[in-house]
């Protein structure tokens, strides 16, 4: 056993106690590893704030969805009716209930700008591949629960999303018609479904949830934070050993994220207030109507924050997988010709680029839109590897990665709109486009990433004291 | 790790009983993952079900549910059939040749779909992701339809669009016909779907 710590003989009671429990329990050590001596760089800028933020909303979601639980209903007769109850008839309850559905918007905002933040300093470079990637699982887990907790309040779209997202899983081939079977669990989308769902929604992806992001914050907090500068601050310690451009977390970031925390429930509180449909976004007008297996609405859309992805999935036409095909044979054959191959590689590739478009044109475009959009998810996990800029931070990249990056969220911005809109022919070619921009985006990183001339990277963090 | 050698009979019992667990543990999901599947409720639930057509005029349609899904009668034309073969030309699958059993039983492997050319029985869910077409049975040009087109129905989700046979046309995202579900005539106006005739 290890040897109690002593303590003065006039130590506080309330010392004692502390004492007493870390003899027992590493409360003071995680603190201090974990936050109160958690050297963070000290130039960080607004983009840094997201990361709590997203804690924040984390907490209530979970609490607000707690205090819904015990109203609502999760049965196809009832659900419907539980939700206007919970609206009309619980005290506070429309609070409660908007906070919730507000909290889900505010969430993947916050989540994407926290990630754009990623994207933009480099932050998912080594040595902290695992932190993105964890945080890549959270944003899969987040989009899970989210689409499920949209079946809950049982409307026409609760319905029909449900029935258009299940079926996706159809176009599965061989094994497609039965997992859409397993998860809806009846033929059609019913109260099976939605009692699943609500089991899901409020107890597995949760729990996923919150271990998925103790990992990601115990990844971040093993390799230090990145900066704007992308520059390792570890290199630089001080004579006691904390990092000279570092700051501890407490009570420096705490007070910083608390001020940040106040600013986002300012804009947070006016939604909640003001606006709680946010304009027909965050809660769309056919979702007051109760679900219809027999009538679809005449315009069904994912909720705003799906809807770049589903617009993914709408531009993979047949017209779409033709060009696929042929950007996989030039691919192949710019490869073979111009790639530092060895002679085995250059039959594997076009071994590949052959299997490939015979895949393409065997499988229905139905099944290739499933794969686009779930490949526009995945091929986030792979962002670390794909970049091979010799800077992290977009600060010292060449002038011209600014624009790549802006065509980028432009693109991601206008496949957005281009989802929550009826479909129609010229929207579907702009589609395509952005489809081929988002994936061009990533797969092309290696070459353009390592493109023109990058500026010197300094020793020491850019930081002017206020 | 220890500097003692690795005592390679234990070492393969170690990765024996691994194994053997996770074995077990296969097994043990196997109930887990079955509950998933439809409940016997639910798979009773899909009983066929008897619908009046007698009221059912020319040109019109009536919805009953089976299976929880839509089913569609629609009692067409006289031009309506007649047209039918002008739309080959222009349709994915005319002759229903694609996934047959799924979706065309062989009653209905005709022009028209069905088992009298008057009256269409057929789902009314999209067979691209399962959204429910509306009716657009008046002929022309018209808000996101073809300027020639014939009649027939529209996906409002997709786009895809059928004829009045539930053909779907060419270059659309739904890959299949819609399926006309199994059904027999009990009467000249009483029809039952779900089940066809014993006979």
């Amino acid at each position: 056993m290890a040897e109690f710590r002593t303590v003065p003989a006039d130590a506080s009671t309330g010392r004692r106690f502390l004492t007493w429990v870390d003899d027992r329990f590493p409360l003071t050590k995680l603190w201090n590893d974990q936050w109160g001596q958690y050297y963070a760089p000290k130039n960080f800028n607004v983009w840094y704030i997201f990361g709590s933020l997203a804690a924040l909303v984390l907490v209530m979601q979970i609490l607000t969805g707690i205090f819904l639980t015990m109203h609502y209903k999760p049965d196809a007769g009832l659900a419907f009716a539980s939700v206007e109850y919970i609206m009309r008839d619980v005290p506070w309850g429309w609070l409660v209930r908007y906070m919730h559905s507000t909290g889900a918007s505010a969430f993947f905002i916050v989540v994407y700008l926290h990630m754009f933040r990623g994207l933009i300093y480099g932050s998912y470079r080594t040595p902290r591949e695992l932190t993105w990637i964890f945080g890549c699982l959270i944003f899969l887990a987040l989009m899970a629960e989210a689409f499920m907790g949209y079946l809950l309040p049982w409307g026409q779209m609760s319905y029909w999303g449900a029935q258009v997202i299940v079926n996706l899983f159809s176009a599965i081939p061989f094994i497609g018609p039965d997992l859409a079977l397993l998860i809806r669990g009846d033929y059609v989308v019913g109260d099976a479904t939605l009692n699943r769902f609500f089991s899901f929604h409020v107890i597995a992806v949760p729990l996923v949830l919150l271990g998925l992001v103790v990992a990601h914050l115990i990844a971040l907090h093993e390799t230090g934070s990145n900066n704007p500068d992308g520059i390792d601050i570890k290199k630089n310690l001080g004579p006691d050993g904390h990092p000279l451009d570092g700051i501890p977390s407490h009570p420096y970031y705490t007070t910083h994220d608390m001020f940040g925390a106040c600013v986002f429930l300012f804009f947070f509180s006016a939604v909640v207030f003001f606006m709680p449909e946010g304009g027909g976004y965050f809660l769309e007008p056919n979702n007051f109507i109760e679900s219809n297996p027999l009538k679809t609405p005449q315009h069904i859309a994912p909720v705003w924050y799906f809807t770049p992805f589903y617009s993914m999935l709408r531009a993979t036409t047949d017209l779409m997988v033709n060009v696929l095909a042929v950007i996989l044979a030039l691919a192949g054959v710019l490869g073979i010709l111009r790639g530092r191959f060895s002679a085995a590689g250059k039959i594997a590739l076009a071994v590949g680029a052959i299997v490939g478009i015979a895949l393409l044109k065997t499988f229905d475009a139905k099944f290739w839109g499933v794969v686009v959009m779930g490949g526009a998810v995945l091929i986030l996990f792979f962002v670390p590897w794909l970049d091979g800029s010799p800077v992290r931070s977009i600060r010292y990249r060449p002038g011209w990665h600014k624009l790549v990056y802006a065509v980028f969220v432009f693109f991601f911005l206008v496949l957005g709109y281009l989802g929550s809109q009826p479909p129609s022919v010229a929207g579907n070619y702009i589609s395509q486009i952005g489809t081929l921009v988002y994936f061009g985006f990533f797969l092309l990183m290696p070459w353009w990433g390592r493109l023109g001339h990058f500026k010197p990277v300094p020793q020491r963090v850019v930081f002017h004291a206020h | 790790m220890s500097d003692q050698p690795i005592d390679s009979g234990k070492r393969t019992w170690i990765i024996a009983s691994g194994c053997a667990g996770v074995v077990g543990a296969g097994f043990a999901a196997v109930p887990f993952i079955s509950s998933f599947e439809p409940s016997e409720r639910a798979r009773a639930a899909g009983a066929p079900v008897e619908a009046d057509i007698s009221g059912l005029k020319e040109g019109e349609k009536m919805t009953v549910e089976w299976r929880g899904q839509p089913v569609w009668i629609v009692r067409r034309t006289k031009e309506q059939v007649a047209e039918l073969p002008k739309n080959d030309p222009l349709l994915a699958d005319p002759k229903s040749e694609r996934n047959p059993d799924e979706f065309t039983p062989p009653y209905a492997r005709n022009e028209q779909r069905s088992i009298k050319p008057e009256y269409l029985v057929v789902v009314g869910i999209c067979t691209h992701l399962g959204c429910s077409p509306s009716d657009r049975f008046t002929p022309g040009a018209q808000p996101s339809l073809p300027a020639d087109w014939p009649g027939g129905f529209l996906c409002p989700c997709h786009g895809s669009t059928f004829d009045m046979a539930g053909r779907v046309f060419k270059n659309k995202p739904a890959p299949d016909n819609l399926r006309v579900p199994p059904h027999t005539y009990l009467a000249d106006t009483r029809l039952l779907i779900g089940e066809d005739s014993k006979a």
